[in-house]
């Protein structure tokens, strides 16, 4: 019998909210992100969580208001999308940099102009150098199972970071998944209560953040630095706990699906992970030696255990949602980065692929995998539709 | 000196930030010749960096003043004057 309940994904995510008990939730609706808080403020309204959900007049509001309520000490929850985690940006860096182990999840949208609700992962991926560390989501069991994890990776005393989830906007949240959620007692055993180093307290009082002369600023974008790559083998070991815990495997940095003996590997984040293991099923039963590698820890970025895992490919295939405009996918970029003067070379080829919803196809996925395999390719745009004239480019 | 998560400091903590370097072109000369001690360079001092206990004591603790002028500008008896911040010849 299969465990759980069939829920929408939003409600999945609000209840795994509700059972870490957050004191204090603030958030301001944005499609495709409005369904969770909707759910969270029925569930605190209803007397179900212990907590305050406080309204505010914007998602700048929001992320300050839980930054304060962590900053005094307290479990704390945001959710946001596309345009308003780019209101947010200036809270975003704040929280990292005073060392709030804020969790939020990012439903992720496109980015305006033109406007567009629907989904890809360049608003999340411009927050990648802000200091949260950032793992994405496959569907909505792994958005749940990460949402638990994030609270307990970042509030480790060794770590003391912001985390963001990351799910596809209307792909995970709108739909329909069985998911099996754990019991309060099992939560309560698995994340204990926040623990803060500082907090604000009247009779003790303190300045969080304030300002760093030239002779102190360096150190603390260091100290950031630092953290982030010591919290790698943390995040690992929350997985490992989780793994153990539930029974359920949770992967960690990454997860390989057919990769050990391939000499073609995709690297792909959130929800078209699903569609590419489709599409390597139906490549190695003809016989070719394809895998995927779904990233989950974009940042930090495993450059050492992506390099471990990935050694032995010919073509690394990049499949990403999102552009550095004028330059190449961010993914594509890092995933270079991690084989630069290395013995291992392989050919690392960029594809940009279902921007702003378009749909990620099994046929789009062979495409781009087919391109790879032939030559090299950067930042090449898979599923643009060859019949519109395009004012400046070919009209 | 110890650099804290996400810098946190206690009260008084920011008298490191000698933030007087900021400083540019002029400082405060006080004359100490007709000073009535009534404080109002003192209580004007958008720093708080100038103390006195009474007639012609009062100075800026140069660690922090920013030069701005607001103490010479405000003496009722025009006591306090700018120099140049190399000193009266610079």
């Amino acid at each position: 019998m299969v465990k759980g309940r069939m829920l929408q994904g939003a409600r999945a995510m609000a209840e795994m909210t509700a059972l870490c008990r957050p004191k204090v939730i603030s958030a301001y609706p944005i499609t495709p992100q409005t369904l969770i808080v909707e759910e969270l403020s029925q569930i605190v309204a209803d007397g179900d969580l212990e907590a305050e959900f406080i309204n505010v007049e914007g998602e700048h509001s929001a992320a300050s208001v839980v930054l304060g309520a962590m900053a005094a000490g307290v479990r704390v929850f945001t959710c946001s999308s596309s345009q308003g985690l780019l209101l947010m940006s200036e809270v975003i860096f704040n929280i990292a940099g005073m060392r709030l182990p804020v969790v939020m999840i990012c439903v992720n949208r496109s980015v305006s102009a033109p406007l567009n609700i629907w989904n890809d992962h360049q608003d999340s991926v411009i927050m990648r150098d802000s200091g949260w560390i950032q793992l994405y989501a496959e569907n909505n069991q792994e958005t749940c199972d990460l949402l638990l994890q994030a609270h307990k990776i970042g509030e480790d005393h060794r770590v003391m970071l912001p985390v963001m989830v990351c799910c596809d906007g209307y792909l995970l949240p709108h739909a329909y998944e069985i998911v099996d959620l754990p019991s309060q007692e099992e939560v309560d055993a698995f994340l204990p209560p926040y623990d803060p180093i500082y907090k604000l307290d009247v009779d003790n009082p303190t300045t969080m953040g304030a300002y760093a002369d030239p002779e102190k600023y360096m150190e603390t974008r260091y100290m950031l630095q630092e953290t982030m790559k010591k919290s790698l083998p943390i995040i690992e070991e929350v997985a490992r706990d989780f793994s153990s815990t539930f029974g359920r495997t949770s992967h960690g940095l990454f997860e390989k699906y057919r990769v050990d003996d391939a000499s073609t590997v995709v690297v792909a984040m959130g929800s078209m992970a699903g569609t590419i293991k489709d599409v390597v099923d139906e490549l190695r039963d003809q016989g070719e030696k394809v895998g995927i590698l779904k990233l989950i820890c974009y940042r930090p970025f495993p450059k050492e255990a992506l390099y471990e895992a990935l050694s032995g490919a010919e073509n690394i295939v990049v499949m990403e949602k999102c552009i550095s405009l004028g330059a190449s996918g961010p993914v594509a970029t890092d995933m270079r980065s991690v084989f630069q003067g290395r013995p291992a070379t392989p050919r690392i080829s960029g594809f940009v692929i279902g921007l702003g919803g378009r749909d990620v196809t099994l046929d789009d996925i062979k495409l781009a995998i087919g391109k790879a395999q032939q030559q090299l390719e950067d930042a090449d745009f898979i599923g643009l539709k060859e019949d519109l004239e395009l004012e400046g480019i070919n009209a | 000196m110890k650099i804290t998560l996400g810098t946190v400091t206690h009260p008084g903590g920011s008298r490191v930030n000698k933030t007087g370097s900021w400083r540019t072109t002029n400082k405060p000369r006080f004359l100490h010749q007709g000073c009535v001690a009534c404080d109002v360079c003192a209580l004007t001092c958008p720093e708080g960096c100038i103390f006195g206990t009474g007639q012609n004591t009062y100075y800026a603790n140069e660690d922090y003043c920013k030069g701005c002028g607001i103490c010479a500008n405000v003496c009722p008896v025009h006591d306090i004057e700018m120099i140049p911040e190399a000193g009266e010849d610079g």
